[in-house]
């Protein structure tokens, strides 16, 4: 698998470190401790297109966007998180 | 042989599907033919012909008392401990392609005991010990090989980490002991003792450990099911939870609607995808986990070893394979198949701890689904729909836990308590924090295990 990253190209899989669901950029508040459970926890899980981060570590060390087939292992797009925090 | 997928096809359709083959038989279909010297004695002077398929192949009725989702090993085993325990025998298995066709016929076979945690130790003990018995209780051969598992460690704070697991599964009644390094060299004198990076230190000798044949035990639990009464119900897709008022009131399938009282989903990669026709979502992901093969050899490998400091674990099998693994590939897949940065790896990590392996030829790998929990121990819980039962988070370590995860599910779903040995596995305790168990002290969140 190759990933291409906006800033360098493309680059071998183990370049990058995996850190699961996009769904980890849109943290909800802290004052319901339900929805905020769900979304640490909870996963959609699909088996086909998904969103999910990505970390240039042995790149640029940007955080990614990658949206890619979980059944096929194709890339659709890989894009920069940019001003969003992925923590 | 634990050889995966390729092995498979043949054999498992054959069987399941009810045609003749010269392969392990049973009686005339259901409930009839025990296996025996005797009676291998016979078959062997006649030719062999007396042999017939193990189970049926039945078309699905309209009612059940409980439908299984999944007809791998933890499905399987449910429905034989609900006949064999609880007398429920109006039961089905529900299984989209053939048994036994998914993670069951793809690990790598270990079966152990040496769990850490309040909530596994005592789960993976009731596991082993129905390991033990499964044999004499299936009337199968299940090639149960207790040669001992020995995790290797290769630096002093390993070993005293080494030192607290042995003693927790002491504690649960379980067998351990703390080698070092010279009684490690005794037991398997092929290591790379002095590798510069690694060394070894020693090691945790599991006697009881070991491997098992995974097909086997899919067709023995397949077997005792089948003539206790339960249908097993091949090429049958379930595509639809029916919930009437908070109630499950049966499936949709390929082959039509089934109606039940009470479904249990053990679908193991896919738990996400069936759960969410029940409406929920899953504290899941699904991982690509990789395994090889190499050809026959001599007996060379006695025990399974796993190497402490790097993702690389080995047995032989009984045909002489070296069968062996690492770790996942680390990305959300459903691909059934690795890539090969994670097969590179894992050739380098057991060239370093045994470079006497590295004229092998690799014959085949590869790849399961794994159904990843957060803090990577299982669930076996009631959901929030009355009579809807879920078994999942298995991770990568799920065949062990065959037998044990059966006789607990079977004992939730026909008595709506969970049983004791499993009671920790709880779905709500990602929501709540309580009763986590997280063996690698790594996190209870995704991708930490
Ligand atoms: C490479 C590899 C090595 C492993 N090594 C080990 C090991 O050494 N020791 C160990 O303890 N564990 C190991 N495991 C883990 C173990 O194999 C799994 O945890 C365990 O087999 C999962 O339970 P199961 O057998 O019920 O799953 P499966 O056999 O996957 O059964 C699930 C079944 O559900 C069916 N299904 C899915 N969706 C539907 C649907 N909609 N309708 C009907 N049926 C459906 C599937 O077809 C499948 O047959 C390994 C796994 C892999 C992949
Ligand atoms: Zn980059």
């Amino acid at each position: 698998m190759r990933l291409t990253c906006p800033l360098c190209g493309a680059r071998d899989r183990r370049e990058f470190t995996y850190q699961g669901d996009a769904i980890m950029l849109t943290r909800p508040s802290n004052d319901d401790p339900t929805a905020f459970s769900d979304w640490l926890h909870l996963r959609d899980n699909p088996a086909g297109r998904t969103r999910d981060l990505w970390y240039h570590e042995a790149g640029c060390c940007a955080w990614l966007v990658v949206e890619r087939d979980t059944v096929t292992h194709a890339v659709h797009s890989v894009a920069l998180v940019e001003g969003e925090d992925a923590d | 042989m634990p050889a995966g997928p390729a092995g498979w096809l043949g054999t498992g359709r054959e069987i399941g599907m009810g045609r003749t083959t010269g392969a392990i038989g049973g009686g005339m279909g259901s409930g009839s033919g025990r296996f025996s010297g005797w009676r291998i004695l016979k078959e062997g002077l006649t030719g062999n012909r007396g042999w017939r398929p193990h189970f049926r192949n039945p078309a699905p009725k309209p009612e059940y008392d409980v439908l299984i989702i999944g007809g791998g090993g933890h499905g399987l085993a449910t429905a034989f401990y609900l006949a064999q325990e609880h007398g429920l025998t109006n039961v089905a298995v529900l299984e989209k392609g053939y048994l036994g066709g998914g993670n069951v016929g793809r690990n790598t076979t270990i079966v152990r005991a040496n769990y850490g945690l309040p909530g596994n130790s005592e789960f993976y003990s009731h596991s082993l010990k129905l390991w033990e018995g499964m044999e004499r209780e299936l009337n199968f051969n299940t090639m149960m090989s207790q040669r001992g598992v020995l995790n290797l460690y290769h630096s002093d704070g390993q070993r005293d980490a080494f030192a607290r697991r042995g003693n927790a599964m002491r504690n649960q009644g379980d067998d351990a002991e703390l080698l070092d390094r010279a009684a490690v060299r005794r037991l398997v004198p092929y290591l790379d003792f002095d590798n510069a990076r690694f060394p070894v230190h020693g090691g945790l000798l599991h006697r009881r450990g070991g491997t098992a044949r995974h097909d086997a035990v899919a067709w023995g639990y397949a077997r005792g099911a089948d003539h206790r009464g339960v249908d097993l119900i091949q090429n049958c897709t379930v595509t639809g939870i029916d919930i009437v008022q908070g109630r499950v009131t049966g499936v949709q399938t390929t082959r039509g609607a089934i109606r039940a009282k009470k479904v249990g989903i053990v679908v193991a990669g896919r738990s996400s995808e069936v759960a969410a026709m029940a409406g929920m979502r899953l504290p899941i992901e699904s991982h690509v986990l990789q395994a090889f093969v190499t050809e026959g050899l001599k007996p060379v490998i006695d025990h399974v070893v796993t190497f402490g400091m790097s993702h690389f674990y080995i047995s032989q099998s009984d045909k002489g394979g070296l069968v062996f693994g690492g770790d996942l590939d680390f990305y959300a897949s459903y691909a059934a198949r690795g890539n090969l940065p994670m097969v590179e790896h894992v050739m380098e990590a057991g060239m370093t701890l045994m470079p006497m392996i590295g004229k092998a030829r690799v014959l085949r790998s590869w790849g399961g689904i794994m159904d990843m929990s957060p803090d990577g121990s299982p669930i076996i819980d009631r959901t929030g729909v009355d009579g809807l039962y879920l078994n999942c988070g298995w991770c990568y370590g799920g065949f062990k836990a065959v037998p044990g995860s059966g006789f607990s599910f079977a004992h939730l779903v026909a008595t709506d308590r969970p049983h004791a040995p499993a009671a920790r596995f709880r779905l709500d305790r990602f929501a709540t924090g309580r009763g986590l168990m997280d063996e690698e002290g790594t996190g209870a969140q995704h991708n930490l295990h």
